[in-house]
């Protein structure tokens, strides 16, 4: 029913004296196909939130639930393959785009396919298709560093996309873009959740960029104080 | 996909740079084990060349290679006698400095019985020795060529034959010539120091009251024979007949006054053990420092590599590669550079270990084990990598 499912949940770094709770008592449930953004200001716990989701930061307390398969219950369910259920199940873009440095675009989609034991074949068919269909047919054997800004971005998203996850996990995909190219990147997002029916978590500090989403998440202070339906579709491209 | 081939081929400046300074340091080593190795070679080569079962030299010391060693050279004749030796044949040696284009160059120049044994091991171009005088083999590291004269006391010696790498034990090439010759070049080549031995001994022997005329007469002329005296040498050097036995040989000898036999095996261990210990010790040693140098330098590079990696080893593991897919990467990584550093410093000494003023001699198994030791020092060397990626948090891919 969701692809995404989180009760009460709360993260409380360190311990001791100097603990500082990051996120409390959030509840979200998120559906396949469905886009939504977690908006709020900078160290309101947006990304702790994701990262609780995305099986990279141990929930204190509460739960999360990817695909009804039960991850974390007051802290990792004993005996699960976080790595395998990340690349299988989870696809991550990032601020930066944290192409691997040292691999085309190609071979960055390629290596998240491998890992998820495609061969090298079926892996380049693949990455081709994925970095055609983004429009970057013309990039795969460019070195991040030649890419634009933008450019490495698709690549980013073709990597998150390469092994179908059912989530998608973005956290400020678009701050180190300029406006035209943020845009862009939401709006890619968004044909991406209704064509492969993933559920994306979109986290940005930038109000302007949620436009279209299909729901909001207002944080502060590590507390969901808002959420909001859909209110407004204001088109596909982008107006300002 | 393998990533350490990805990595090296997007780093390979820095990579091949990285392996040919490992490749240096490794062709230091392999040249200080050649030379450690060539040590031997040197100190044995006129040793093994001789092929004699027993060496026969002045008592009391560790002649002719270690001590010096005096004998007359009519001991042949005995020491043949002896049951049990086969054959018996004096040699002497002597180490001659000349000038050669205005530096000072030294040779070991070997005197041998042409019709005994001891002489060049084999020729290489020309023919041994035939005549009994001025006649001259020598060693290709002399540098000669036939026909060569060679002007060495008194005569001109020509060269007839060039034989391969026979050297002293202190390295210095080795020339071959009669028996006659060496003690020539040896002895006469100071006729006033011998006339002053006689006349010196002379006028003793006139101050002497108790002589009679007739003793004294004799006495000078035995005196002037025992002074010039050139039939010395150095030692004697004997092979054993088919099922003689050696102790017994030796015990025989012995029990004549003024000599000692010694045995192949005792020669080999004065030669290795006593002559070159400290060199060889010093070599070692050098080469032991050596090898830790690059098992830091290797441990170095890789712990670099694998901190500059962070971020990529952080969104490896975000995007749940297996820690095996990490591993693999810097350890590939690792033998990679040992296989090739290793690969330049051979082909390095293998194009220049002939041109190396001392003997180097690349043994197979010295070659084999230190390229052991270079992927052992890899292998881990990248634990220490390998252990720094393994606690890299995934959670470190984020962010700037
Ligand atoms: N690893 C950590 N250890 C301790 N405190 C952390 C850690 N990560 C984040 N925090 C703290 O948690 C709060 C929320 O941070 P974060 O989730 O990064 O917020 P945001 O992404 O909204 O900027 C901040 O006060 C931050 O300092
Ligand atoms: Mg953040």
């Amino acid at each position: 029913m969701y692809a995404v499912e989180v009760e009460r949940l709360t993260k409380i770094y360190g311990k001791g004296e100097t603990t500082v709770t990051a996120i409390a008592d959030a509840t979200l449930r998120v559906k396949p196909g469905e886009l939504v953004a977690i908006l709020g200001p900078s160290g309101s716990g947006k990304t702790t939130l994701l990262t609780s989701i995305g099986l990279i930061n141990e929930p204190t307390h509460g739960r999360v639930i990817i695909d009804d398969t039960t991850v974390a219950d007051e802290g990792w369910l004993p005996g699960l393959d976080l790595k395998r259920i990340r690349r299988e199940k989870l696809g991550f873009i990032f601020q930066a785009h944290n192409l691997i440095p040292f691999l085309t675009a190609q071979e960055n989609v390629m290596v998240a396919l491998e890992i998820n034991n495609l061969t090298r074949n079926n892996a380049k068919v693949r990455a081709t298709e994925l970095l055609n269909s983004l429009n970057l047919g013309h990039r795969l054997g460019s070195y991040p560093s030649v890419l634009s800004g933008g450019e490495a971005q698709r690549v980013a998203i073709a990597r998150a996309l390469a092994n179908r996850p059912k989530v998608i996990l973005a956290d400020e995909p678009t701050a180190a873009l300029d406006t035209e190219n943020g845009k862009n990147v939401m709006n890619l997002l968004k044909k991406l959740a209704v064509e492969n029916r993933s559920a994306i978590l979109v986290v940005t500090h930038d109000h302007r960029m949620v436009e279209g989403f299909d729901r909001i998440f207002h944080v502060s202070d590590g507390r969901i104080t808002n959420e909001k339906q859909r209110v407004e579709a204001g088109g596909t491209h982008g107006l300002g | 996909m393998n990533l350490a081939l990805r990595d090296i081929r997007y780093h390979r400046g820095r990579f091949i740079l990285t392996a040919i300074g490992l490749g240096l340091l490794i062709g230091v080593v392999i040249s200080m084990g050649g030379i450690y190795r060539g040590l031997f070679a040197d100190a044995l080569a006129v040793f093994d060349s001789t092929k004699a079962d027993i060496w026969v030299v002045q008592q009391e010391t560790n002649g002719p290679f270690a001590e010096n060693s005096r004998i007359p050279e009519d001991i042949k004749y005995r020491i043949q006698a002896v049951p049990g030796v086969a054959e018996a044949s004096p040699l002497s040696f002597q180490t001659i400095q000349i000038e050669r284009l205005g530096k000072p160059f030294r040779f070991f120049l070997i005197g041998y019985d042409p019709n005994g044994f001891g002489g060049p091991p084999e020729i290489i171009a020309g023919r041994n020795i035939r005549q009994k005088h001025y006649e001259m083999v020598v060693a290709e590291a002399m540098g000669k060529e036939l026909g060569e004269k060679i002007h060495l006391g008194l005569n001109d010696y020509t060269v007839v034959g060039i034989t391969g790498k026979v050297v002293s034990s202190g390295g210095d090439p080795a020339a071959y010539v009669s028996l006659a010759d060496a003690q020539e070049i040896q002895f006469k080549k100071d006729n006033n120091a011998i006339r002053n031995d006689r006349e010196r001994i002379a006028a003793n022997l006139a101050g002497l009251q108790t002589l009679s005329p007739t003793q004294s007469k004799f006495l000078q002329q035995n005196i002037t024979g025992i002074t010039e005296s050139t039939h010395t040498v150095n030692t004697i050097v004997a092979r054993l007949a088919p099922g003689a036995d050696l102790r017994e040989v030796q015990e025989r000898i012995s029990r004549w006054n003024h000599f000692r036999p010694i045995s192949a095996e005792e020669q080999t261990r004065i030669l290795t053990k006593g002559m070159i210990e400290k060199a060889r010790m010093q070599l070692g040693l050098f080469r032991l420092i050596l090898l830790v140098i690059s098992a830091v330098i290797i441990s170095l590079i890789i712990y670099t590599s694998t901190i500059d990696k962070i971020k990529v080893i952080a969104t490896l593991k975000l995007i749940g590669a297996q820690n095996r897919v990490i591993i693999g990467m810097i350890l590939q990584q690792s033998l990679l550079m040992g296989v090739i550093a290793y690969a330049i410093g051979y082909v390095l000494i293998l194009l220049t270990y002939e041109k190396f003023p001392r003997r180097i001699v690349l043994e197979a198994f010295d070659l084999q084990a230190l390229f052991v030791i270079v992927i052992a020092i890899c292998t881990i060397s990248s634990f220490v990598g390998i252990r720094k990626a393994l606690k890299v948090e995934p959670a470190e891919a984020l962010g700037g």
